[in-house]
């Protein structure tokens, strides 16, 4: 038995598709923005949230 | 309970990529560092229910991204926080690139609906895959992959490049002069 939907073939109708200059573009700018928060490092708040939490779950340990 | 070393290295190793997407989706520092310092309380909390083996990054941006969601739904309700305001606050940040193309790009992420901005970055910038940002953003596969398209699409009018052109050696010299001189 065929299902109609075998049949059913994709639109053909296509959004407007950006050019590949524009997306590798617009791609670059997200990166450079990412890549300027990942090259920081992790701040001494986070290191030291860590920590603090480290020596509270030793402490329960004991 | 006493963190397991393999955790808590995971999570701090973590850290960068997580400000990162904060960053992007709130575009805002403080505030992004609020969700990620959240989102390392909770995740220590819970990590009972993360399953070894499977991807730490990819649960810590599940929980940070729901966290957000929730955040946002709640201040929406209490400041009335009008794309306006958001798009000042953004303008006054100090432009520490000389690159006006930076700043104006920031800002037209800000202006994109939230589900397409992080569609946008999950793919885009943090180099999670389609299913990953499905499975992330509790979705289908294919909504993912719509959200993605729309949100260049619209990018790309907020910026108002269409063709090669705009982006065209000239203007990236002059950044790049621009950046340099000042």
């Amino acid at each position: 038995m065929e299902t109609p939907a075998a049949h059913g073939k994709k639109s053909d109708v296509k959004p407007a598709k950006l050019g590949r200059e524009v997306q590798a573009r617009l791609g670059q700018q997200l990166r450079a923005m990412y890549d300027d928060v990942l090259n920081q490092g992790v701040p001494d708040r986070f290191a030291d949230l860590i920590k603090r939490l480290d020596a509270n779950g030793n402490k329960d340990k004991q | 309970m006493a963190m397991d070393d393999t955790v808590r290295n995971s999570i701090l190793a973590a850290v960068p990529s997580l400000r990162a997407f904060a960053i992007s989706l709130c575009g805002n520092v403080d505030r992004a560092d609020d969700l990620v310092q959240e989102t390392m309380l909770r995740a220590i909390a819970n990590i009972d229910s993360f399953q070894p083996g499977t991807n730490m990054s990819a649960w810590l941006f599940t929980i940070l991204r729901n966290h957000f969601r929730s955040e946002y739904r709640k201040r929406r309700r209490e400041v009335e926080d009008s794309d306006g305001h958001y798009a000042d606050s953004l303008k006054s940040q100090p432009e520490q690139h000389g690159h006006i193309e930076f700043a104006e790009f920031r800002k037209a992420l800000g202006f994109l609906p939230a589900d397409q901005r992080e569609a946008l970055i999950l793919v885009g910038a943090s180099g999670f895959s389609y299913e990953e940002a499905a499975n992330i953003c509790g979705c289908a596969v294919g909504t993912i992959k719509s959200r993605v398209n729309r949100a260049r699409t619209r990018l790309a009018e907020m910026l108002n490049v269409n063709g090669a052109d705009d982006f065209g050696p000239d203007e990236q010299t002059r950044a790049v002069m621009a950046g340099g001189g000042e």
